[in-house]
């Protein structure tokens, strides 16, 4: 290596270094607090201090006292079940507008992208009117339908995308052979786009997860909120135990990252293309 | 082959039905209820024109959030766009560790935006706070402020907040954009003597050209939908100082029940970001001859 090249290298371990240390301040900071007993938070805050002794204090409460037990299996039941059904229909949506040559083709698809695009506060009074006149409000079917719904324009748009790239000679053989159309989408389509499948389910995930604006708007009861609402309803009761909050936080967040890190690349390509979704 | 008509439609049946109820239809609904003094509670409401509309222009509540949302768009654009881009740049190379060093920096962009909220409350936390308490600790005590509590500081404070995530999200469009960069031409400017500022400048710079407006609509739009953070730290306060127009929406629907009012804010935004989502689509279904 040349001289140039080794001093470029080393300037990027060290900024580089610098830069994602300043960028997970925060986390450290929530995971040492998270690890705090309430007497060493309330002695006096020094947040960069290691706990004197780490313990499990803050995890234990919020588990058991905060109800964020309920509120995991919640979110789990709410983001698996919006996410199977929002890919399974887009699934469908997408195979009719990538594969078939019909008269409403480009319109529907226009509605679906134009839709992705709109900001969510037009659908904040009509949908949560609509949920309230048809029994669906504080129920889970109600913000399950709903994600499926609000979901259904990107994914649509994401799968189709995916699916104009398969030469259409596949299906024209299968055609030929006798399949019917839904089977050849059922046989031949499914498993052919699997890769933008798991993409989008990732992506979709932790989206409906983290989704703190639709559950608020759909859900009252403490027994059914997921894990976002739960822990803004802990920061008011638990608001000086910063331990309990921070595990709380810790515990929301965990799922997500071990999804992330999981499948980073699926991760970043499906939230490049789908940047200027609603 | 015998085609038959009705296929991709009912392909298209189930989520299209969906896609309509709580989707589509709702927009109208909205446009609607903004010409009404709907409260919510009544079964019915009365028609009163443009008078909610006419209303924004004298609520100075209304006009305070709107021009903090303009601060979140200019805080996000000319802020998270070069440090994206300048992080990118740096980290976008092959050493070993390299891509260890991008995850981390991916990171924020996982959370909900609720878990960005609590933990920056604690940063921005008067009293005890990270920021305020590392300030005493290196001697600035002076500088140590009321970040969420004085009405000057706080819409700052919030997008300092909030630029955290963003830097990383316009981190990750830049990389993705850095990869369609040619390196035959970057290389063919340092063989002709370019140093590297201006290969960036005449070479690379133009060749995220794509990238850069996917950056810019995202910034925009994201500033202009702006509501998670701000309703979890601060809710809009102290006296909607810090409030955005997509918490102060929220607020007058569903806290003071004013909903025909609420869905004129509604639409105020909309017509805001319409021009920005044209000009995305326009760019990006340049290159789609198919649609």
């Amino acid at each position: 290596m040349t001289k140039t090249a080794i001093h470029k290298k080393y300037l990027f371990y060290i900024l580089s270094t610098i830069i994602v240390v300043i960028w997970l301040i925060p986390f450290i900071i929530a995971v040492l607090t998270s690890f705090k007993t309430m007497d060493e938070i309330s002695f006096g805050a020094n947040w960069f201090k290691l706990p004197e002794k780490w313990s499990l204090e803050g995890y234990i409460t919020a588990w058991k006292n905060a109800h964020i037990y309920t509120y995991y299996l919640n979110t789990f039941l709410i983001a698996a079940a919006s996410t199977i059904g929002a890919l399974f229909l887009s699934s469908l949506g997408a195979y009719a507008l990538s594969w078939y040559n019909f008269k409403l083709r480009k319109p529907i698809l226009i509605i679906f992208v134009a839709g992705m695009l709109i900001p969510f506060q037009m659908l904040l009074i009509p949908v949560y009117k609509f949920s309230v006149n048809t029994g669906l409000y504080d129920t889970y079917p109600g913000l399950i339908l709903f994600h499926i719904a609000f979901q259904l324009g990107f994914c649509t748009f994401f799968l189709r995308n995916f699916m104009i790239t398969i030469p259409k000679s596949i299906f024209e053989a299968a055609k030929i052979d006798g399949a019917n159309d839904f089977k050849i989408y059922y046989s031949i389509m499914l498993p052919l786009i699997k890769p933008a499948i798991a993409a989008l389910g990732i992506l979709e995930f932790t989206w409906i997860w983290n989704d703190y604006l639709w559950a608020l708007i759909l859900i009252q009861s403490d027994s059914k909120k997921p894990i976002t609402l739960g822990l803004t309803t802990l920061q008011g009761q638990w608001v000086t135990s910063w331990n309990v909050i921070a595990a709380a936080s810790i515990l929301a967040a965990i799922v997500p990252i071990i999804v992330f890190l999981m499948f980073q690349k699926y991760f970043i390509q499906g939230l490049t293309m789908g940047s200027v979704k609603g | 082959m015998k085609k038959k008509w009705w296929i991709p439609y009912a392909f298209l049946a189930l989520p299209l039905t969906m896609y309509l109820i709580w989707v589509i239809i709702p927009i109208f609904q909205t446009f609607i209820l903004s010409f009404t003094d709907w409260d919510s509670v009544s079964p019915t409401y009365n028609f009163i024109g443009f008078e909610n509309y006419k209303m924004l222009f004298y609520d100075y509540y209304f006009l305070t959030s709107l021009l903090n949302n303009i601060k979140w768009m200019v805080g996000f654009v000319i802020i998270a766009i070069p440090i994206g881009l300048g992080i990118a740049m740096l980290m976008d190379q092959k050493y070993k560790g390299s891509k260890f060093y991008k995850t981390m920096m991916y990171l924020p962009m996982t959370l909900s935006f609720v878990v960005i909220g609590e933990i920056w409350t604690w940063i921005l936390e008067p009293n005890h706070g990270v920021i305020n308490e590392f300030l005493r600790g290196i001697g600035l005590g002076n500088l140590a402020k009321p970040w969420l509590s004085d009405p000057d500081l706080v819409t700052y404070a919030l997008i300092f907040a909030a630029l955290w995530r963003q830097i990383s999200y316009a981190m990750v469009l830049f990389l993705a954009g850095l990869q369609s960069v040619p390196t035959e031409q970057v290389e063919a400017a340092y063989v002709d003597g370019a140093n590297s500022w201006q290969r960036f400048w005449y070479v690379i710079l133009p060749a995220l050209r794509p990238a850069m407006i996917i950056a810019v609509t995202v910034n925009v739009i994201d500033s202009l939908r702006a509501f998670d953070i701000v309703f979890v730290i601060t809710r809009g306060g102290p006296f909607y100082s810090s409030s955005v127009m997509a918490n102060y929406m929220y607020i007058e629907s569903f806290n003071n029940y004013n909903m025909g009012y609420g869905a004129s804010i509604a639409v105020v935004q909309f017509f805001i970001t319409l021009g920005f989502i044209i000009w995305y689509l326009i760019n990006s279904f340049k290159k789609e001859d198919n649609l």
